[in-house]
């Protein structure tokens, strides 16, 4: 039998995405493990057990490894990897912190990644996001999870100048956030379709 | 659109927000040992005042914590937020 | 067609181009800066519309928003009702016509985009006057992330509509400098056409843009035509401005009747004369500048008429001028048809008017004095006091991040103004802990002349034989000071009351020109003092607002988020006909050439019942549920027990609230000792996350549990039927599918090329089954090897309503549906899933309450319609005769209602499921139900109509 193939639920937008301009570029990121990790107490034993400092100021993210390691929560953080399946994630964290009271829980397809650059991506999250993105506010390292148009999402800032942010949206939301996206971008597009 | 402190992530419109009801009503130790009455007022019965209410929300788009904030009825105005472990704050 | 009112030169108009438009019919021209009003008047076109009650002439009397009078509908380029002709900017192809009234919405969609931005600033300032800019450029110059909005096309408020100077120039250059200084400031909102219409908490201001209503035809189609701004502010600099108040006497709506300050406008932005020959009637010095102003550029005055004994100073300038100046003198009515001809003119001393006498003219201009606009202030709560001097209401407390600078504060010379912006945006950065710029500099501004005090004068004295009937307060919803003299002698004392009995204010201008005159007016009838009247409450919007506007981008396929699971794109292909569950789209039938729904669904039944179907049941809420309390969290949420579920089975089990009303049922599998999934209905996925989320955080932070949704993460596909075994044997070969290996509510693990997938032998429609899970990733190619390996049997995918169907027949309840949150598992007949070993659980004390231990509580039961044909009406009502075969009269009581209804391939007829009153123990009786106005009977039945003994599901 052949292998089993991968389908990505915005296939059908990376066309649409293209055409955009260097203003507003989106880029489906490539799927990659993820872990819902929770712990109720973040140490030095929890550093050495996962390999990274889990980030305890609320709205933050750091990186860890070759993922990232973002806080969802005083107890719960989103933890991702780019070069372990989905169940060694699991397995490895799990086993890092079911000891010290925590659990981990794969949800690499819970959440689908939109990687937005350009210098007009502040305008095009402002059509929607009710948070403040100014870089004064919003620079490298932060994140939120909020609404943007009527998903959910977590932002999370890649660079300092807001021109960089990674939107994860649960899957099934992704068909209606690609849609509204590409829509908040139209004004920006050079050579509208419509 | 009002802003509620989340005490973890901070300001935030009211929209990302769940009201949970009245404060501070925990679950009875041994429901079996209430009459009907007491039963029904701990599962049908809340106050209802004017003015300052100490309450239960949960920040639902956000980190999904529940959280106590002490709000003023009247005027909609929450006048402190508080998470689960810290005491009701003192008010004058 | 020549604009014969043009002035010869002036204006902020574009005199190079001209546009043509219609206006009832009839093609004018006009210029670019041009409003609708601006350009009517200037082809000499007073008369706009008949009013709304009498069919009375009405005319352009103010010149933007505070326009009572020229209301009209617009056709070209797009029907929109009820908008001010001074609001309307001037474009080519615009046609519209005056408005009695009430507008025609469009009967065509609108293909205009509309959208909204949200914007957090340390300083908003609303209104680009010279208050408005000096607090803007104060704020800049600060460093300050500013918004200044504006609405008008241009920025410069009444510099626009006069001659000053300042710094001994035209007020205009100094106007373009600030404008070019905040350009050049990069954390500086500048935008003009944008209307801050409503202020709210916590520094939250909503204002409309209209960014391309002025093009046209030539509107960008991809740009939004308005956009709502959600401006989020740390501080609120209001600036703005005032609105120019009327006086009352009879006749006043006569076209060609018109603020004194809106003929000013007209002539210095528009280059427009109202008139050629002009009375002026005011209660204070500021309709001088008018007088002289239209002087000046030609205008015949013919009188000032100054209530006031004394007069103004500006007397000499006007008789050195040649105007003639009627001081203690009022204007009692106006003469004339569809426009004023003359103005009757009597003198006034002590509150008596003497004998009027007619002064020939075609423009009557009028000035009450000036109502600083306070809406913005007001709508967030702000008390308003009464000054008695002014005759006006204004901000009477200091609110927190809000300020109100210039003649919104009631300042009224340009020094005060200047100097008053710049005090209230120091103001708002002080309470942001930002110093000031040292380089602040306001610009010079001549020695303000001291006016001579206003007369407040709401209305002229009735002459004898008036009765105020004509008397027009509020012109748009054409009621009168007899009006408001008919609802003080009925008794009414509330200035609120007063205006719903008069409904003034209540018309599209929300009484801009009306609200304090009737505030005014009453309190004189009632002799009490204004103060004690007030204000009637001032709400949001400050100006009407589209629908469309506030829809925003929200309208077509963004109204409402649709979900949909990995295979969406096989089902759109295989030709499913989706239903909306939630914000899902589920297949709910898979229709195959010339079948309709029931068609369909008899044939995916009987696939299902013979053979094997599939379903997408990826929707199905999952939570992960782990650590070492999970069983305990578990033992206490659901009605039986789960820490006594072995690691490899699966139980069904049911929650429900505190008060022992189901909210949600599902499957839970036991992955490992402190390891659970949780299944949900679709509907209750995230409603049940919150709530075990709810008693771990709130209740019970001692267990050490935690609870994370994996909806997503796995794909669910029921294979079902007596085939169901053969197909899943085949895809995974490595699985041992007997049922002594493999038994019913069990699950075990598996790979399929590699990729880990679950299977469960859990069944929702009585039939062998078992549920596939996979990572959504591999949906699409696991789904078709299912449909592969099953092609052989015959594999049909089905949709919901096969699901609900086969469900039915097993009587499986569907909580929500079957339900409605007052409903016990005991009503459900699954007294069997609730524990009577467990001490307690959430709900458990509930059960015992009286109510819930009624033997006629309503419990769910089958029906059969005895006619085997009629698939009764969800929702569908039950009666039954009395013994004499006789309805009982009327209210005849109901004994419940039918809760799902489908036709059955396996019954060969229709059946239902109802909650129905002691229901069990009515099983095998018949009752009745109303469909289309004849009572069916129908037999009642247990639930379970298909299979009862269960012999079934292991194939």
């Amino acid at each position: 039998m052949a292998e089993l193939l991968r389908t990505h639920p915005l296939e059908g937008w990376r066309t649409a995405f293209e055409r955009l301009p260097d203003t507003v570029r989106i880029a489906v990121e490539p799927f990659v493990a993820m872990v819902d990790v929770r712990l109720g107490t973040v140490g030095a034993e929890a550093s050495a057990a996962l390999g990274v400092d889990l980030p305890t100021a609320p709205n933050t993210w750091v990186p860890a490894g070759t993922g990232r390691a973002v806080w969802l929560g005083p107890d719960e953080w989103l933890l991702s990897s780019t070069t372990e399946t989905p169940e060694e994630l699991e397995a490895r964290v799990r086993a890092a912190v079911v000891g010290l009271g925590g659990s981990a829980t794969d949800v690499s397809a819970q959440r689908i990644g939109l990687r937005l650059t350009g210098a007009r991506v502040r305008d095009v999250l402002a059509k929607g996001c009710s948070i403040d993105l100014h870089p004064r506010v919003f620079g490298r390292g932060s994140s939120a999870q909020t609404a943007l148009g009527q998903a959910g999402v977590v932002l999370l800032a890649l660079s300092d100048a807001a021109d960089d942010v990674l939107v994860l949206v649960r899957s099934s939301f992704a068909g209606y956030l690609a849609d509204w996206l590409l829509d908040a971008a139209l004004e920006f597009t050079s050579t509208p379709n419509d | 659109m009002q802003l509620i402190a989340c005490p973890w992530c901070g300001p935030r419109e009211e929209v990302e927000f769940h009201y949970g009801g009245q404060a501070h009503v925990p679950y009875p130790e041994s429901p079996a040992e209430l009459s009907d009455e007491e039963w029904a007022h701990y599962v049908f019965f809340r106050d209802n005042p004017k003015g300052r209410f100490a309450e239960r929300w949960n920040h639902s788009a956000g980190c999904r914590r529940w959280f106590n904030a002490i709000r003023d009825t009247a005027t909609y105005r929450f006048e402190s937020v508080y998470r689960l472990d810290e005491p009701k704050p003192v008010t004058p | 067609m020549t604009s014969t009112f043009r002035t010869p030169e002036g204006g902020r108009i574009d005199r190079a181009t001209t546009v043509e438009f219609t206006f009832d019919g009839q093609t004018l021209t006009g210029h670019p800066g041009d409003t609708l009003a601006s350009a009517l008047l200037a082809n000499g076109r007073h008369q706009v519309a008949t009013s709304i009650k009498f069919g009375r002439p009405r005319g352009i009397a103010a010149a933007w928003a505070e326009d009572p009078g020229g209301l009209v509908q617009i056709e070209e380029p797009f029907p929109e009702p009820m908008l001010l002709a001074t609001t309307v900017e001037l474009h080519d192809g615009l046609a519209a016509h005056g408005l009695p009234g009430q507008g025609r919405l469009a009967d065509v969609p609108d293909s205009a985009r509309y959208d909204a931005v949200h914007h957090h600033v340390d300083v908003l300032v609303v209104g680009a006057g010279p208050s408005g800019l000096a607090a803007a450029l104060t704020a800049a110059r600060a460093g300050a992330r500013v918004a200044l909005v504006d609405e008008q096309s241009e920025a410069g408020g009444s510099l626009l509509s006069g001659t000053e100077r300042l710094d001994d120039a035209p007020a205009l250059q100094w106007v373009a400098a600030a404008v070019a200084e905040l350009a050049g400031h990069p954390e500086v909102l500048h935008l003009q056409r944008t209307t801050a219409f409503g202020s709210y908490d916590d520094g939250f201001v909503l204002a409309l843009e209209r960014r391309t209503d002025h093009l046209g035809a030539a509107a960008p189609k991809h740009v939004s035509r308005q956009r709502v701004w959600r401006i989020r502010a740390r501080s609120i600099v209001v600036a703005t401005g005032a609105h120019e108040r009327p006086v009352v006497f009879a006749d006043n709506d006569r076209p060609g009747t018109m603020l004194a300050g809106a003929a000013r406008t007209f002539l210095h932005r528009y280059g427009v004369l109202p008139g050629r020959e002009a009375v002026v009637f005011t209660t204070n010095d500021s309709a001088y500048d008018a007088a002289l102003d239209l002087h000046r550029a030609g205008v015949h005055v013919q009188a000032v008429v100054d209530a006031r004994p004394e007069g103004s100073p500006r007397r000499e300038e006007c008789e050195h001028a040649g105007i003639r100046v009627l001081s203690g003198a009022v204007v009692t009515g106006t003469q004339g048809v569809e426009r004023v001809t003359h103005a009757l003119v009597a003198p006034f001393a002590d509150g008596e008017v003497g004998a009027s006498s007619a002064i020939a003219c075609d423009l009557l201009l009028v000035s009450g004095g000036w109502n600083p606009a306070v809406h913005l202030f007001s709508q967030a709560r702000g008390r308003l006091r009464y000054d008695a001097a002014l005759g006006a209401f204004l901000p009477g407390e200091q609110l927190d991040g809000l300020t109100v600078a210039g003649s919104a504060a009631g300042v009224f010379d340009l020094a005060g103004c200047l100097a008053d912006g710049q005090r209230g945006a120091r103001a708002a950065l002080g309470a942001l802990a930002v110093p000031p710029a040292e380089e602040d500099r306001l610009p010079t501004a001549p020695e303000p002349v001291v006016p001579t005090a206003p007369l407040v004068l709401w209305r002229v004295p009735d002459t004898s034989g008036a009765d105020g009937s004509t008397s027009f307060v509020d012109l748009q919803r054409d009621a009168t000071v007899a009006d408001i003299a008919r609802a003080v002698g009925a008794g009414l004392r509330s200035i609120e009351h007063v205006k719903r009995y008069t409904t003034i204010g209540t018309a599209h201008d929300q009484g801009k020109t009306s609200g304090v005159l009737t505030s005014g007016i009453t309190a004189e009838l009632l002799g009490i003092p204004v103060q004690d009247t007030g204000t009637t409450t001032f709400r949001p919007p400050y100006t009407p607002v589209a629908f469309a506007a506030l829809a925003g981008r929200d309208r077509g396929r963004l109204f409402d988020p649709e979900r949909v699971t990995a295979l969406h794109e096989w089902h759109v292909a295989a030709g499913a006909v989706f239903e909306d569950v939630g914000q899902w789209k589920r297949p709910r039938h898979y229709p195959r050439p010339g079948e309709d729904m029931e068609a369909a669904v008899l044939r995916e039944c009987a696939a299902a019942r013979t053979g094997v179907g599939i379903l997408d049941g990826s929707t199905l809420g999952k939570i992960d549920v782990q650590g070492p309390d999970a069983a305990v969290l578990l033992d206490r949420l659901y009605t039986n027990l789960m820490s006594s579920l072995k690691v490899g089975s699966v139980r069904y089990g049911v929650m429900c609230g505190v008060d022992g009303m189901v909210i949600d049922d599902g499957t839970v599998l036991r992955l490992a000792e402190d390891r659970f999934l949780v299944l949900t209905t679709t509907g209750g996925a995230a409603k049940i996350l919150d709530w075990m989320e709810e008693w771990v955080q709130t209740e019970w932070p001692d267990l050490r549990v935690h609870c994370t949704s994996v909806t997503e993460q796995w794909c669910t596909f029921p294979v079902v039927g007596p085939r169901s075994r053969d197909v899943i044997g085949a895809v995974f070969p490595q699985v041992d599918v007997s049922n002594e290996a493999f038994p019913f509510m069990t699950w075990r693990d598996t790979t399929l090329d590699g990729v880990p997938v679950r299977l469960a032998r859990i069944s929702f429609s009585g039939e062998l089954a078992f549920e596939v899970y996979v990572n959504p990733w591999y949906a699409v190619a696991v789904w078709q090897r299912l449909l592969d390996a099953g092609r052989p049997y015959g594999i049909t995918p089905y949709g919901t309503e096969t699901m609900h169907v086969l469900r039915a027949e097993k009587g499986y309840p569907i909580i929500g549906q079957d339900t409605d949150g007052t409903v016990t598992p005991h009503d459900l007949g699954m007294a069997w899933a609730v524990s009577k070993k467990k001490p307690d659980f959430v709900g458990k004390r509930s059960f015992s309450r009286p109510a819930n231990q009624d033997p006629l509580r309503k419990q769910l039961v089958g029906l059969l319609p005895v006619d085997r044909r009629t698939v009764l009406p969800e929702g569908s009502q039950i009666v039954e005769f009395r013994t004499d075969g006789q309805l009982p009269p009327p209210p005849v009581p109901m004994l419940g209602h039918v809760t799902s209804s489908y036709r059955s391939a396996e019954l060969a007829r229709p059946f239902a499921l109802a909650l129905v009153k002691g229901g069990r123990e009515r099983i095998g009786e018949t009752v009745h139900v109303p469909v289309n106005g004849t009572l069916v009977p129908v037999e009642v039945t247990g639930s379970v109509l298909v299979d009862p003994e269960g012999a079934r599901r292991d194939g």
